[in-house]
């Protein structure tokens, strides 16, 4: 069946999210909500034949018909306010915020787990993109302590992580460690300033057995690599998975590492900002797993 | 005092030392610094709090134990510490304030500043003086740096520093940087300068921010830092006595502390050879010296190819990460 879906928030984000829900054929876009009445996103929704509006949330609960979704892209305030509201409503929130109101998700990893939850979240751009690669390893041997350095171009950072960059560390660290498998779990975050802006990079170190099975290790992390990319086109294995044994360099630890590049689908962002792509790719996937049942 | 001095070969000498202080060097070099009337001593990992990690290299000594022994040991010296956003988190320098530490020092990349500014909030609510670093400065235009460290200010930052990460800023340069600075701040911080010796120019670049109006320099002690290391703190002081700059430095003592204390900590003397003056000709971030050397070397690889290829990516502080895809890179996939 086809779910029904708002928008909540008309931003870079809440923009290119609608495009991609617009190609789904299980999740229908109806509305969009923002806060600037000259936003481009609201015109580009109506354009589109979404019902739009400015009046917030009591707007969107006050309409006939209510949808069977709503996609937080605000801020992690907001949606934090909003949250009991959709519940109250009977509408399920895919929160797209630092809010983490309800459960992680990322969807090749554990979506299955929360399908019946009222709200899920979707952790950091850094979290999507990386905790798969934890968990493709974690799956194979024991992952001791798991780091990851994303690295994003200096324009795709918005005002939002710019004034949160510590709970992107906190959350993603978080994720890396409950959702990734890894027991303990460091997260990095880089921006970078460079013309043309660079596209998103990820490096996954995993601390593993010095006896781990690397065969074992590396078919798991390509298979990963290969099911997120089945939802996020641009997700790319830049090198083969790089084995190290312990040394002085690396802390006494057996380790293995990835590194990932994140191209963007361009829809409304450029193709360069991979780390909000992922995102709205993420809860396209999400919103549509919820749209089945 | 005219100028007020930081040593930070406890902190940007860790780069050099990869990360392997331990107690008894914090303690053997902060009591001869302070002994020789260094005002401030930074300890921290290179890359700052939480900079213990596969992709700077893991510390041999917590650091927060290198930060209360300095603490303890410093009589007049106060002690500073770095953190970047993105790699150390608020609680850290929670964690550092309640070990005594009494500077912060927060850096970002110079395009970057407005990460900062909830970690320099944090830091006034608790009572630490702040230190903002605006690093890789030769990499945008004096007006460009002003902005940012405006930003940084009104942050509540009390000193932002031009930081000359690469080593790649020539003289003059240095001087529009720091003029530019003390226009835009006036009354509000204090500017400074952190110099590297990639291209032999620490003390010459110094003595010129000083020219301009910056109140504190940063230095090594022998140097000990990142790529060539920084400006010797010993040389400095000379220069300044000789030109009538008051650091409060005792240049005599301070010989001795750097010859006779922290020289022997040194796995090696920071030298002025091939890859560091390529890391100050093309502009990359000097810590990336140590980790080239050793991806060169895992993947049989040109050092200097991966310092140049580093430049052309235009890498910044904290991609250590890359220069490993760059080996990868160049050993052909």
């Amino acid at each position: 069946m086809t779910a029904t879906a708002a928008i909540v928030g008309s931003g870079n984000i809440g923009t290119d999210l609608m495009y991609k829900l617009l190609r789904s054929d299980l999740v229908d876009p109806q509305w969009m909500v923002g806060i600037d009445p000259a936003s481009e996103g609201l015109a580009q929704a109506r354009e589109h034949g979404l019902r739009t509006s400015v009046d917030g949330v009591d707007w969107l609960l006050a309409q006939d018909e209510l949808p069977d979704l709503v996609f937080e892209a605000t801020s992690a305030a907001v949606h934090r306010a909003n949250a009991p509201r959709y519940e109250a409503a009977g509408i399920k929130a895919i929160d797209l915020t630092p809010a983490a109101v309800g459960p992680y998700v990322v969807p090749p990893v554990n979506l299955g787990e929360h399908l019946t939850a009222p709200n899920v979240n979707l952790i950091t751009c850094g979290g999507q993109a990386t905790i798969p690669i934890v968990k493709a390893v974690s799956r194979a041997v024991p992952v001791s302590y798991a780091e990851i350095v994303a690295t994003v171009s200096s324009r795709s950072a918005g005002p939002g992580t710019r004034a949160n960059i510590d709970e992107f560390t906190r959350t993603t660290s978080h994720g890396i460690e409950v959702i990734g498998g890894a027991a303990r779990g460091k997260a990095i975050i880089v921006l970078n300033p460079a013309e043309p802006p660079m596209v998103m990079r990820d490096t996954i170190f995993c601390a593993i057995p010095e006896d781990a099975d690397t065969e074992l290790v590396a078919v798991s992390i390509r298979d990963m690599v290969n099911e997120v990319a089945g939802y996020v086109p641009g997700y790319r294995l830049l090198d083969e998975p790089q084995f190290d044994p312990p040394s002085a360099a690396t802390g006494g630890m057996a380790r293995v590492c990835v590194f990932i590049e994140v191209e963007g689908a361009g829809d409304f962002l450029p193709s360069y900002s991979g780390n909000l792509d992922i995102m709205t790719a993420a809860a396209t996937r999400v919103g549509e797993q919820l749209a089945k049942g | 005092m005219d100028v007020r001095v930081t040593d930070t070969s406890l902190r940007d000498g860790s780069h050099a030392k990869r990360h392997q202080f331990t107690v008894d060097d914090v303690r053997n070099i902060v009591g001869a610094l302070d002994d020789a009337g260094v005002p401030v001593i930074e300890v921290t990992h290179g890359d700052g709090l939480g900079g213990s990690s596969f992709t700077y290299g893991f510390s041999h000594t917590p650091e927060q134990e290198l930060i209360k022994t300095a603490v303890a040991t410093a009589s007049r010296a106060r002690i500073a510490f770095l953190m970047l956003p993105g790699v150390g988190v608020k609680d850290d320098i929670l964690v550092s304030a309640d070990n005594g530490a009494q500077i912060c020092r927060i850096a970002t990349h110079c395009t970057e500043a407005d990460i900062s500014v909830q970690h320099f909030g944090l830091a006034r609510e608790r009572g630490l003086e702040t230190v903002g670093f605006l690093m890789m400065a030769h990499s945008q235009p004096p007006e460009k740096l002003a902005q940012q460290a405006r930003i940084m200010a009104d942050a509540g930052c009390q000193c932002v520093y031009v930081v000359d990460s690469a080593g790649a800023l020539i003289m003059d340069q240095v001087g529009d940087r720091v003029s530019a600075l003390v226009a835009e701040l006036g009354e509000d911080a204090q500017v400074g300068f952190h110099g590297h010796e990639n291209l032999g120019l620490g003390v010459a670049n110094s003595i010129i921010a000083v020219r301009a109006g910056a109140r504190q320099i940063d230095g090594s002690a022998r140097r000990f830092g990142a790529g060539a290391g920084n400006t010797p703190v010993e040389a400095f002081v000379g220069v300044c006595d000789k030109l009538g700059i008051d650091t409060g430095i005792d240049f005599f003592k301070m010989l001795d502390a750097a010859e006779d204390v922290v020289a022997p900590v040194m796995d090696q003397e920071c030298q002025l050879d091939r890859m560091a003056l390529l890391m100050g000709y093309a502009g990359v971030y000097s810590s990336f010296l140590r980790h080239a050397y050793r991806q060169a070397e895992r993947y049989g690889v040109s050092g200097p190819e991966i310092l140049v290829r580093a430049g052309q990516r235009r890498l910044v502080g904290g991609q250590e990460d890359q220069l490993i895809d760059i080996a990868l890179e160049l050993r052909g996939r």
